[in-house]
């Protein structure tokens, strides 16, 4: 009963707080997939790095992420600094080891045929590879998506905004409604990115 | 226009070269056609003609220039390549898969549609129904077609064809063989094509370069390759029906005797006798009054009938005919499906071009083989 | 390697502690206690968590409860996306502070993932290698055991591995409901400002997860060669 009391009473809050929510969000991952994508790509020509660079993604990820949090504060400070700093961290995984694995799985047929009707190698990358590889790359950002949401909601504690807040203020001040309120919306936000995404995946695959 | 000079590669970390020393020239709109065992070094050979693959030794000039002096990019614009997976990209359109080279040398967009729709009615597709398909909803053969089409879209003086008959059924096959050999009179081409299938190379080659293991081993016209094998390697490849297979080198038009003679369905049965004994034909050719062969009269039922009757009467309808494009080993085909000892050779226009009969043939077969 | 570093990273932050107020929450004891809550949690959790998936994924991978099992595969998806700071606080609100919440937060996130590999991995076994142990005239029991676990293993094992890493991150944000391990040692570092905490937190929670990670790997790897 209170729940909806206070979601009523509170709901211009709320909105607030996932729009810093998805703002958070959407500014890591379009930083990741510049970031991501150009490095996918780069160790797709220097195959000798990318062995290092996809363990080195892979150790970030099984450090956790409240961890991850506490070891960039010194470094950018309280806020969404901090937080979009590690965001990015985490997407990047996926989107690297995606686009990877997407332009190496391209047969290799299709890549022998456009150089030999004379692609320039930039052509190439950007009419064939991308676009072959980029449904790969999708899932991989889709990923990204699902985990950072919740990971930008951890960033709530060390002063980064968004929909975290209500968690830690609900827990810090028993107040059991509030706490509510930060997980339901956060996991709605989380299960509506993965299915957004999921649908545009789902175009461009066919 | 193309030609090899000492060429050797070795892979890294292999011992043995994938081609070792090889020599050939192709002239200016000729075929010569690559033939050998899987791995002998055929597509490595041709790669290394647009520089997919740099020779470890020796030089290739294509129009009379060192390859390895050309920008790659230009070098292969200008040289059609038909890969021996076809390649097609799967994420485009049949349109702008044939338009890639042409968008890539930067033609205007109205030219290239015109052109791709040029090149699909030259294939044999036709543009309303595939311009807007994509690679995956096309037959194996479709796609192969397809591929020529890439290759040829920019007008490339030069076509490497890597197997582009390969994954297709032998009827598609021979129809593909036929249209783009009637497709080369016209273009005149200088065109390097692989196989590793004899018929194929003997039926398409203007010359013929057997290759095993990475090494040239004869390199000759058809003609010359079934007459006169190199080495026990080349009578292996090229089976042992080598005399069968030679009458795939001759047209049925060059060889068929014109000079025989035909008649009218009009005429009476004792002038028919009269033409039939001069030569010693099994059968008399009736024809209409436009030349066009009708029908036939066998010289046993013409000796047996007597009296006024005309010729029209005994006259059996025409099966066993031949066009003159068609070889003598389909003519000698024909023959034996219908039963005959003759077969009627026709022009395009479907006029009487002469008969060829099983006795001549094997005159014939005599004459070449010695 | 991994228990050596943690060792000597402990040490090390306890012998230097910086400054008092990190030297009070940085005593062995202390240090020992929190450990053994964060690992205590993960393992338990872990355990437990195996125990339910493995068989209910079994479960619903019959034939006869085909239906149960593609709606159950579509709920755990949906679950999956749910953020684990989420789980935490939604156990919060209904169970209240303390270990047990903990447990049964990290329970129930890790359960997902093995729910699902074992059932996917079960499924991707080819209907054909089945058949043949049903030609063979082979009983259920054994082709379970035999034929559809082994073949299953590789991606369950992947199931469980992903759900024990991701269970030691999770395990430091169970401290803000009040049930201790590293994340105590974060949190108090970002709120008193003092990185030997934060730093000693940080890594030991670090190195806890790569060296489950490896352990497991390991395992998978014994298992691998004797089946
Ligand atoms: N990139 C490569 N690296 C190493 N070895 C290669 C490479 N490409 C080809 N080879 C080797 O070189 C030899 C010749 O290969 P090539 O592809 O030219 O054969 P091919 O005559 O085209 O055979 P097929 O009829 O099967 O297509 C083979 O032994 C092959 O294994
Ligand atoms: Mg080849």
């Amino acid at each position: 009963m209170s729940f909806w009391f206070l979601v009523v009473s509170r709901w211009q809050s709320i909105l607030e707080s996932t729009w810093e929510h998805i703002l958070i969000v959407a500014v890591a991952v379009c930083v990741a997939v510049v970031l991501g994508v150009g490095l996918g790509v780069m160790i797709t020509y220097w195959r000798s790095l990318a062995g290092p660079v996809l363990y080195f993604c892979q150790v970030v990820m099984t450090i956790p992420s409240l961890a991850m949090l506490g070891l960039l504060l010194p470094v950018f400070g309280i806020g969404y600094k901090t937080g979009v700093a590690t965001l990015i961290l985490y997407s990047l995984l996926p989107i690297v080891r995606n686009t990877y694995a997407g332009i190496e799985g391209i047969e290799p047929a299709i890549i022998e045929a456009a150089k030999g009707m004379g692609m320039r190698e930039i052509t190439i990358l950007r009419r064939i590879k991308l676009p072959l590889a980029w449904p790969v790359i999708l899932a991989g950002i889709r990923t990204a998506v699902v985990m950072i949401v919740g990971i930008a909601a951890i960033a709530s504690y060390i002063g980064a905004g968004g929909l975290g807040e209500f968690i830690f203020r609900g827990i810090s001040q028993w107040n059991l409604q509030l706490v509510l309120v930060g997980a339901v919306c956060v996991s709605i936000l989380a299960v509506l990115a993965d299915g957004l995404l999921k649908r545009v995946e789902g175009r461009t695959r066919r | 226009m193309i030609k090899l000079e000492g060429v050797t590669k070795i892979f890294p970390r292999q011992k043995v070269p994938a081609v070792k020393n090889l020599s050939m020239e192709v002239a200016e709109g000729e075929i010569c056609v690559l033939v050998g065992p899987s791995g002998c070094g055929k597509t490595t050979t041709m790669k290394m003609i647009n520089r997919l693959i740099e020779p470890t030794e020796g030089k290739i000039y294509v129009n009379g220039r060192d390859v390895a002096e050309v920008d790659p990019i230009k070098l292969r614009q200008n040289i059609g390549y038909v890969i021996q997976e076809i390649g097609l990209f799967p994420h485009m359109t049949i349109a702008e898969n044939i338009a890639t080279v042409p968008r890539e040398k930067g033609w205007p967009e109205d030219k290239i549609q015109e052109r791709v729709d040029v090149l699909l009615e030259l294939v044999g597709l036709d543009p309303e129904v595939y311009r807007n398909r994509k690679p995956a909803d096309l037959s194996g053969g479709q796609r192969q077609r397809v591929g020529v089409a890439r290759a040829l879209a920019a007008d490339p003086p030069i076509l490497l064809m890597d197997e582009p008959f390969g994954a297709v059924d032998p009827i598609t096959r021979a129809h593909l063989q036929n249209e783009f050999l009637s497709l080369q009179k016209k273009m005149k081409k200088t065109i390097m094509f692989v196989t590793h299938d004899i018929d194929e190379a003997i039926k398409m080659g203007d010359k013929i370069a057997v290759m095993r293991a990475g090494e040239l081993v004869q390199y000759d016209t058809p003609d010359r390759i079934l007459s006169a094998p190199a080495d026990d390697f080349v009578v292996a490849l090229v089976g042992h029906n080598r005399a069968l297979k030679r009458l795939n080198l001759v047209k049925a038009g060059d060889v068929a005797r014109k000079d025989v003679p035909v008649a009218k369905g009009t005429c009476s049965l004792e002038e028919a006798k009269k033409l039939l004994q001069a030569d010693n034909l099994p059968v008399i050719v009736i024809v209409d009054g436009l030349n066009r062969p009708r029908g036939v009269a066998y010289k046993e039922e013409l000796l047996r009938r007597n009296g006024q009757a005309h010729l029209q009467e005994i006259m059996t309808p025409l099966e066993s005919v031949a066009d003159e494009d068609a070889t003598l080993y389909d003519a000698l085909s024909t023959m034996l499906n219908y039963g005959e000892r003759y077969v009627v050779v026709m022009n395009h226009n479907k006029e009487f071009q002469g008969i060829i009969t099983f006795g001549y043939l094997l005159e014939l077969m005599k004459e070449n083989g010695s | 390697m991994f228990v050596t570093c943690g060792g000597a990273a402990a040490v090390y932050f306890v012998e230097n502690p910086g400054s008092a107020m990190a030297a009070r929450v940085l005593t062995y004891n202390h240090l020992a206690v929190l450990t053994a809550q964060h690992v205590g949690m993960v393992v338990i959790s872990s355990l437990l968590a195996a125990t339910t998936a493995l068989p209910l994924g079994i479960l619903i991978s019959r034939p006869r409860l085909r239906l149960l099992g593609t709606i159950l595969e579509n709920i755990v998806n949906i679950g999956q996306t749910i953020p684990s700071i989420a789980v935490i606080a939604l156990s919060f609100t209904v169970l209240g502070l303390g270990f047990n919440t903990a447990l049964f937060a990290l329970w129930l996130y890790s359960l997902l993932p093995i729910l699902r590999n074992t059932y996917a991995g079960i499924m991707s076994v080819p209907p054909g290698v089945r058949e043949a142990a049903v030609g063979m005239g082979m009983r259920p029991w054994r082709i379970l055991f035999k034929v559809e676990l082994p073949l299953a293993f590789p991606i369950i094992m992947a199931g469980i591995r992903t759900a024990v890493v991701v269970n030691v991150g999770t395990a430091t944000l169970a401290t803000f409901i009040g049930a201790g391990g590293f994340g105590h040692l974060i949190v108090t570092g970002i709120m008193v400002r003092r990185l030997q905490l934060l730093l000693s937190g940080c890594i030991l929670s670090a190195l806890l997860a790569m060296l489950c990670d490896h352990l497991l790997g390991m395992v998978e790897e014994k298992v691998k060669a004797s089946i």
